[in-house]
């Protein structure tokens, strides 16, 4: 029998980027909130050694403990799921700060064409150029409604960045200017302009100079050590959740944190839920603890577990396309690529920041006629020097030999002269591209793992290979020795490194029937529980998630606050 | 100041050291982390000079002697010395997969190792039973088998060219194996081997930070704000023990 704590005001599950600014803002409000955290506790102290590759990049020190918990994945419905037993793909962010904690800090609003994605292409193109099975849909909000969220995420943060040119209206600039431009990136601007595009600073969550924001917090510049993805910033200059949003809901006295409690349910009663029940993992002991107000802020693939194992919300059916909970699952193209060899000239690629980078939107989006392609929406491409660390960055043109004399030679005279420009495609949603719960496998407290039921598909192959090649195009304006491009997209496989940029499974919408949260993320079935994070995504754009998460936080809070204060859904 | 020399090499070779990198500046040292370099010959109460630094490190975690000498001679056809720099014999890594192979990777201690196991399709990944240690153990063994079975003779009694020739089997999977998979154990192989060239030398390997000097890499540097706008610097590497230091 499970011990029962007295109620608080609201229980949030996991204490990352969207479960700290939760906690931030409605404990400035007055509000009791308890922060449930499965891992530990984390602090810029813990960085004291984190140049080390080895450690935190390829033993993935910051990550979640596989024996404990993994994912199981198939690439369709007719094969048996097996378990992710070791990482590749995606890297599922541990303890406080989660995944925050281990991201580049590149941080992008999504386009105004995102979030009315079918009804914009609809207009231009006609139904006809959605692909059968293709399900992807209006998010329920536009981008001028969430724009002032997108503001207030960029100032908490302090976001280094200038105006893009092919973006949505901002209501003001960045608050702070753009990260120093290296070499590299200069190379890639000139490159880019001569091609006609339309080259800008990448937005950054390194800073570029030093910066106190608007709850009081300042942190220090950016500089350019070189580990930023996979590991924490030692300087407190990456914004992450730690040196921001949990440092503000402690100062208030009313956000209590307890780290290595692992929520295993969500508890209901009729149509409310009622709070959480968490092991302590370090007595294994049962506890419960009653909310007025359940907010889920873990990872994707943990808010959907939770949901479908406490039974709450009606799981998806991809035969009938009904149900909500796990519905359009959605990830990140970021194959289509190229690398660019150059003999004459060495660089300073040891030194960098996680999103030190010169990006353009000339391919995303709908920024570009889609009428003679067959595929819709598209990716950003980008330059970005975020630190070659030896281990991992040993290309030879062509790619091949990978051992011996030649590979050590090439591999050592090129380990200074290569640079990549990458595009990160978008990954829109497919009827048979779904979460649901593994019939086999289970975790350490015998609960069953998340199945990912994902491959690409044609649109996935087509827009790889379109970026590609204009990944290629910038490379050989450059005046890169040799280029290797990205040939066929292939399978999903789950055993190379992609991006952590998984998104879906909670949606938001409109419409009860074919969405799981209204646009403040409030379930529709249960009106206390709100599902804050990428879960909400309905596809995922040409960039990285963390901006929109953010945003959708900001908007969830104000929308729990409306709750407390009225009840009811409130849209 | 030549006895002193004399008596006591350290001393000459750190001037060197400091002299050749040029971390001299107008023939002082800089401060910092670069003036803890310079050893205090002033200083009273230093005892006899030090002896000839052991490296502790290199002893077996986990290997058997012949284990260790297979995989000394694999890794080196990997990555071989050259006129760019040391190989894989010389930068220890061998004695780093033997420490590696002792600890959590060994044992693919936080890998999911739940059963059941069923093979899977190729995008899936690892689905074995088998952890990285007996992996090692099967594969160094099958190398050793595989080397008799054509060449009567142990790997390490190979010529070079025969060396690779075996190697290639493995990573082609042309060696017949029921326990594990030949490329998988290859793979494994190259992957540990670049560790061991590249990672912090704390772990074994990159002695003496030469994987890290050969290929201009400055290892462990608290910023770079000065260099990041500017055209190719090498800089004399770093590593993690120089933050302990201070």
């Amino acid at each position: 029998m499970a011990r029962k704590l007295p109620k608080v005001d609201v229980v949030i599950v996991g204490v990352g980027w969207a479960g700290g600014i939760i906690a931030s803002e409605l404990t400035k409000k007055g509000l009791k909130v308890v922060g449930l955290e499965r891992g530990k506790e984390r602090k810029t102290e813990d960085y004291f050694m984190v140049h080390d590759e080895l450690r935190y990049a390829l033993r993935y020190g910051l990550m979640q403990d596989l024996s404990k918990e993994t994912i199981t994945f198939r690439g369709n419905e007719r094969i048996r799921a097996l378990p992710m037993r070791q990482y590749g793909s995606f890297l599922l962010g541990d303890g406080l700060g989660g995944s925050g904690v281990h991201w580049n800090g590149q941080t992008f609003r999504f386009l105004p064409y995102d979030f009315e994605i079918y009804s914009k292409t609809v207009e231009r193109y006609g139904k006809n150029k959605i692909p059968a099975g293709m399900t992807i849909q209006d998010w329920g909000i536009t981008y001028d409604e969430l724009e002032p969220y997108y503001d207030k995420f960029e100032k908490l943060t302090g976001i280094s960045g200038e105006e893009n040119p092919l973006a949505g209206k901002r209501s003001d600039k960045y608050p702070t200017p753009p990260m120093k431009k290296s070499p590299p990136l200069k190379m890639f601007e000139e490159a880019a302009k001569k091609l006609k595009l339309h080259p800008y600073m990448m937005p950054s969550a390194n800073l570029s100079e030093s910066y106190k924001n608007p709850d009081g917090v300042s942190r220090s510049a950016c500089q350019y050590c070189g580990y930023c993805e996979r590991f924490g910033c030692e300087y407190g200059a990456k914004a992450d959740p730690v040196v921001t949003v949990i440092p503000v809901a402690n100062k208030t006295g009313n956000f209590e944190i307890r780290t290595h409690s692992n929520v295993r349910r969500i508890l209901k009663k009729g149509d409310k839920v009622t709070g959480v029940l968490y092991t302590d993992v370090t007595t294994g002991e049962e506890i419960e603890q009653p909310a007025d107000i359940v907010v889920m802020t873990s990872y994707v693939f943990n808010n959907i577990r939770l949901l479908l194992m406490s039974d709450v919300g009606k799981a998806y059916d991809p035969q009938s396309g009904k149900g909500v909970i796990g519905k359009n699952y959605a990830y990140q193209v970021i194959k289509g690529n190229a690398v660019g060899f150059f003999d004459d000239k060495e660089f300073n690629t040891f030194a960098g920041a996680g999103s030190l980078g010169m990006v353009l939107d000339d391919y995303n989006g709908d920024n570009f006629d889609h009428s003679k392609v067959n595929f819709i929406h598209g990716g950003m491409v980008s330059l970005s020097q975020t630190g070659m660390r030896p281990i991992q960055n040993n290309p030879v043109p062509g790619g091949k030999p990978t051992w011996g004399k030649e590979f050590k030679q090439k591999s050592v005279k090129y380990a200074n002269r290569f640079l990549s420009v990458g595009a990160q495609g978008s990954s829109m949603p497919f009827q048979h591209h779904y979460l649901d719960l593994d019939p086999t496998y289970k975790d350490a407290y015998g609960d069953p793992l998340i199945r990912i039921t994902f491959d690409f598909e044609d649109q996935d192959r087509n827009l790889a290979k379109f970026l590609a090649s204009k990944c290629a195009d910038v490379l050989k304006e450059m005046g890169a020795n040799h280029i290797d491009t990205m040939k066929e997209l292939g399978p999903y496989d789950i055993t190379t490194y992609q991006s952590t940029h998984n998104t879906g499974g909670v949606i938001m919408g409109d419409d009860p029937a074919t969405s799981a949260v209204n646009n403040y993320l409030q379930m529709w079935d249960y009106d206390n529980l709100f599902v804050v994070g990428a879960t909400a995504f309905p596809h995922n754009s040409g960039y990285n998630p963390t901006d929109t998460v953010g945003a959708l936080a900001y908007r969830a809070a104000e929308g729990i606050l409306k709750y407390k204060d009225k009840g009811g859904q409130v849209v | 100041m030549a006895e002193e020399q004399k008596q006591n090499p350290e001393t000459l070779s750190r001037r060197k050291f400091l002299r050749n990198t040029g971390f001299t500046v107008g023939g002082l040292a800089v401060g910092g982390v670069l003036g803890s370099l310079i050893p205090r010959n002033n200083d009273k109460q230093q005892k006899a000079p030090p002896l000839a630094a052991e490296n502790f490190n290199q002893a077996l975690m986990y290997f058997t002697p012949e284990q260790f000498q297979l995989t000394e001679a694999a890794t080196e056809r990997i990555f071989p010395e050259d006129e760019s720099g040391p190989g894989a014999k010389a930068l220890g890594v061998a004695f780093f997969i033997d420490h590696q192979l002792a600890g959590d990777w060994g044992f693919n201690a936080r890998e999911y190792m739940q059963a059941p196991f069923f093979k899977g399709e190729k995008v899936q990944g690892y689905q074995g039973r088998l952890r990285r240690r007996d992996i090692f153990d099967i594969g160094l063994r099958e190398l050793q088998n595989h080397s008799m079975a054509v060449h009567k003779k142990k790997f390490t009694e190979l010529k070079e060219e025969e060396q690779d020739a075996i190697l290639s089997d493995f990573e082609q999977d042309k060696v017949n194996l029921t326990t594990i998979s030949p490329s998988g154990f290859f793979l494994l192989l190259r992957s540990a081997t670049l560790e061991g060239a590249y990672s912090d030398p704390l772990y074994g390997g990159n002695k003496n930070m030469d994987g890290w000097k050969m290929r201009n890499y400055p290892g462990s540097q608290m910023a770079y704000t000065d260099v990041i706008e500017k055209d190719f610097k090498k800089i004399n590497p770093q590593s993690l023990k120089n933050h302990l230091n201070h």
